[in-house]
């Protein structure tokens, strides 16, 4: 064996391992069979991919007012710039929109201060949020007060009507579920199974059912001449079906506070509801932050289903535009778009939740 | 339970609502006096309100005439039939559409979450980009593509496309060939079940060597070549006694063969891509969790690749997978209600929609429907539960 002095100088790494190609050939064409699917997948994506642009860029129609602008092959976003009031907005007066763009202003103005870590005052706004906001923008939406003119809820949709059902639906439904996962968990054998049955029956169930039920056997159950509002009715069946999904998210969080804590704040002499409020909760509700953003997402796409029940969200004033007959014919415009906005919505709240679940777990 | 200094009289007890116990009691009965005055005045509601529509309750209207058609169905079922075989036509196509978007879920599912891990990266970034692109739109929005979008701007049963002039697609549907079974074809199953009897005696005699002599066979190819193998065999000697139906186009329209309705087309389609979708996220965080030392140390005891995947891998994985994959079954059981948004006939929407306006009995009917997809909840969750089990088992 030979034996050195000094350590050889440390030579660079051969030319076949760095770079651009050396990248390519490990990733891509690292062996025969790679190299076939590779090339596969090339053939896969050009055949996907082009025609989609062709249609929806370069052959497009962007400019004009009526279907008689749309001369190309391509897609006719015309449509959707004709529109683009009515998707957003449903039918509310035109005239009074500016009610429903600061409710808009005011919404991301306070889910931005939550999101964004590191500002301060987060409890303050988020009390003001949960509380004050939906007196706000129940006042600004329906009107009747302070002088502006009432617009009734069968006006309201498009997008609108979207984000007011998830948001509602979830903000309702947080306390009933907390109640229930901490109901769940009890240890009085008459209160845990109510719960238990509650969520499975709420868990088992399709959302159409409830909505149908929501609709035809609220009136029932609800004295004689007790009128209840369609979007009410709607909202109640949203709410209860999220609020068992919601109980089974608490219930994780709950479940991953070590029993430590709570049998430490017993051993202070604190009551059952002073354990929760203010040693387990707090801590749960922390961790449960990422599913909560899981069930808002699918929330959030399941709001589409009230239109089955006769309420028009985005997807249900795009699926009436498309029946007009002047704008026939236009389909994939109006479903690419719906699709376009509920993904991004979907797709940005997702990359959030990823982003919060990295930052929790670095805590550990 | 924290325990107190006694300051008392041990015979002198604390007041009652001092009690833990005691106050638990008072809290479960008032729990349970507030929901039972609930459903009284519901029931109170409910009778009064149905007395006012001149509403009967009961189920004896189930044998009522429906008197309306049904565009799929899987039993005999016209007109003239009851809303009881209304009910079972609906629960049946529920179950048809379901178990196909189970099936094809699974299979787009599995083979995108393991193209996601891939390590050529351009499969791994198509894989993703299905998966992002298909969990994040709604559902229904999807459902109504492929319907309205797509198959309903397929040309009409005059310009079909053809696959050989033996399957057609226009825009009533897919017509496939349908096999017509002649005289001698019964000994064809008998067959087959023997074989599949016999590979199963197989697979318990070959574990019992391989656990005494440490030798093993390839069962799954032998007995899956005698349950292919055999029957056609049988099938070459007896004369192949089977000729395909091919469908016709007559007038207007298709005759003869198997006719896929495009409302189950477009359901099933938007369902399995739509579910695949989440499934491929499980699989691949599934076997993400396995710990990369498990290959490493099944390696180093010089097991041959296909068997780490099959022994370590797989198993392990199997174990983190089948609880999440569970609730994506009854997801897809449970979204295959939107059926009655583009009026495939399924349980909602011949049931809890059409039979619900003839007769106005709100209450059965929804009862019926929820209890249906209860119970299937049940029965699958059931059934995966077992089958975790039996996978957990390999823990030690």
């Amino acid at each position: 064996m030979t034996h050195y002095k000094e350590m050889i100088p440390e030579r660079p790494a051969p030319h076949r391992s760095i770079g651009p190609l050396a990248w390519l050939r490990t990733n891509l064409f690292s062996g025969p069979v790679n190299t076939l699917v590779t090339l596969a997948g090339i053939v896969l994506l050009y055949w996907l991919l082009v025609p989609t642009i062709q249609w929806a860029v370069i052959d497009a129609n962007w400019l004009g007012s009526n279907p008689e602008d749309c001369t190309s092959a391509g897609a006719c976003w015309v449509f959707i710039h004709a529109r683009i009031g009515q998707f957003i907005y449903g039918l509310y007066p035109s005239e009074e929109i500016w009610r429903i763009n600061i409710v808009f202003i005011l919404f991301t103005g306070f889910i931005t201060w939550l999101g964004v870590p590191g500002l301060p005052y987060k409890r303050g706004v988020a009390i003001v949020t949960l509380l004050v906001f939906p007196i706000i923008a129940y006042l600004l939406l329906h009107g009747g007060y302070f002088g502006l003119p009432r617009v009734s809820t069968h006006r309201w949709g498009g997008l609108t009507l979207t984000l007011i059902l998830a948001v509602v639906g979830m903000v309702a439904a947080l306390p009933i579920g907390i109640i229930l996962a901490l109901g769940r968990r009890s240890s009085m054998p008459i209160v845990r199974s109510v719960c238990v049955i509650f969520i499975e029956f709420w868990r088992g169930a399709p959302l159409i059912t409830i909505l149908f039920m929501a609709s035809v056997m609220l009136p029932l159950f609800l004295p004689a001449g007790v009128g209840i509002d369609r979007l009410i009715r709607a909202l109640v069946g949203i709410t209860l079906f999220q609020s068992a999904y919601m109980a089974e998210v608490v219930r994780g969080g709950l479940q991953a506070i070590p029993q430590g804590q709570e049998e430490a704040a017993a051993a202070l002499g604190m009551s059952y509801w002073k354990r929760m409020g203010l040693i387990v909760l707090p801590q749960a509700l922390k961790m449960m932050i990422p599913g909560i953003v899981n069930t808002f997402i699918s929330l959030f796409k399941d709001t589409t289903l009230v239109m089955i029940i006769g309420l028009f969200d985005l997807l249900g004033i795009v699926q009436a535009a498309l029946s007009d007959s002047r704008w026939l014919g236009f389909d994939v415009e109006g479903y690419v778009f719906a699709a376009f906005v509920f993904w991004v919505f979907c797709f940005s709240m997702s990359r959030y939740s990823q982003y919060l679940e990295r930052r929790l777990h670095t805590g550990h | 339970m924290s325990v107190r200094p006694q300051t008392r009289s041990p015979d002198s007890k604390p007041p009652f609502w001092r009690d833990r116990t005691k106050r638990a009691l008072l809290a479960q009965c008032l729990l349970l006096a507030a929901l039972a005055a609930l459903v009284v005045f519901i029931i109170h509601n409910t009778q009064e309100n149905l007395a006012s529509r001149g509403i009967t309750t009961g189920l004896g209207f189930l044998d009522d005439t429906a008197g309306f058609g049904i565009g799929q169905t899987l039993i005999d079922y016209s007109s003239n039939s009851t809303y009881g075989r209304t009910f079972i036509v609906g629960l049946l196509n529920t179950l048809l559409v379901s178990g196909l978007g189970v099936l094809a879920a699974t299979i787009i599912g599995f083979t995108v979450g393991i193209a996601r891990l891939s390590p050529n990266w351009l499969i791994a970034r198509l894989a993703n980009g299905y998966i992002e692109i298909f969990r994040n739109i709604p559902l229904l929005l999807q459902i109504f593509f492929w319907y309205f979008a797509v198959l309903q701007s397929l040309p009409s049963a005059r310009e079909s496309m053809s696959l050989g002039e033996v399957i057609f697609l226009n825009i009533r549907g897919l017509y496939l060939p349908q096999p017509q079974f002649l005289s001698g074809f019964g000994l064809i199953p008998v067959v087959m079940m023997a074989a599949f009897i016999a590979s199963i005696a197989l697979i318990v005699w070959n574990r019992r060597r391989h656990a005494a002599t440490g030798k093993r066979l390839p069962t799954i190819w032998l007995s899956l070549g005698m349950i292919i193998g055999l029957p056609l065999l049988v099938l070459v000697v007896t004369g192949v006694p089977v000729t395909w139906e091919v469908p016709e186009l007559g007038g207007f329209n298709f005759s003869g063969g198997v006719t896929i309705i495009p409302e189950l087309l477009a359901l099933w389609l938007a369902l399995s891509i739509y579910t695949a979708s989440f499934i491929a996220e499980i699989v691949r965080s599934g076997i993400q969790s396995i710990s990369h030392g498990q290959t490493e140390a099944a390696l180093a005891l010089s097991l041959p690749g296909k068997l780490v995947l099959r022994l370590v891998i797989i198993p392990q994985a199997l174990r983190v997978i089948i609880p999440p994959l569970t609730s994506q079954y009854l997801n897809l059981i449970k979204n295959s209600s939107l059926a009655t948004a583009i009026g495939y006939p399924d349980l909602v929407s011949v049931f809890a929609g059409t039979t619900l306006n003839q007769t106005g009995q709100a209450i059965e009917v929804i009862a019926m429907t929820m209890a249906v997809y209860l119970t299937i909840s049940l029965l699958v969750s059931m059934f995966m539960n077992w089958f975790n089990a039996r996978v957990a088992l390999v823990e030690r």
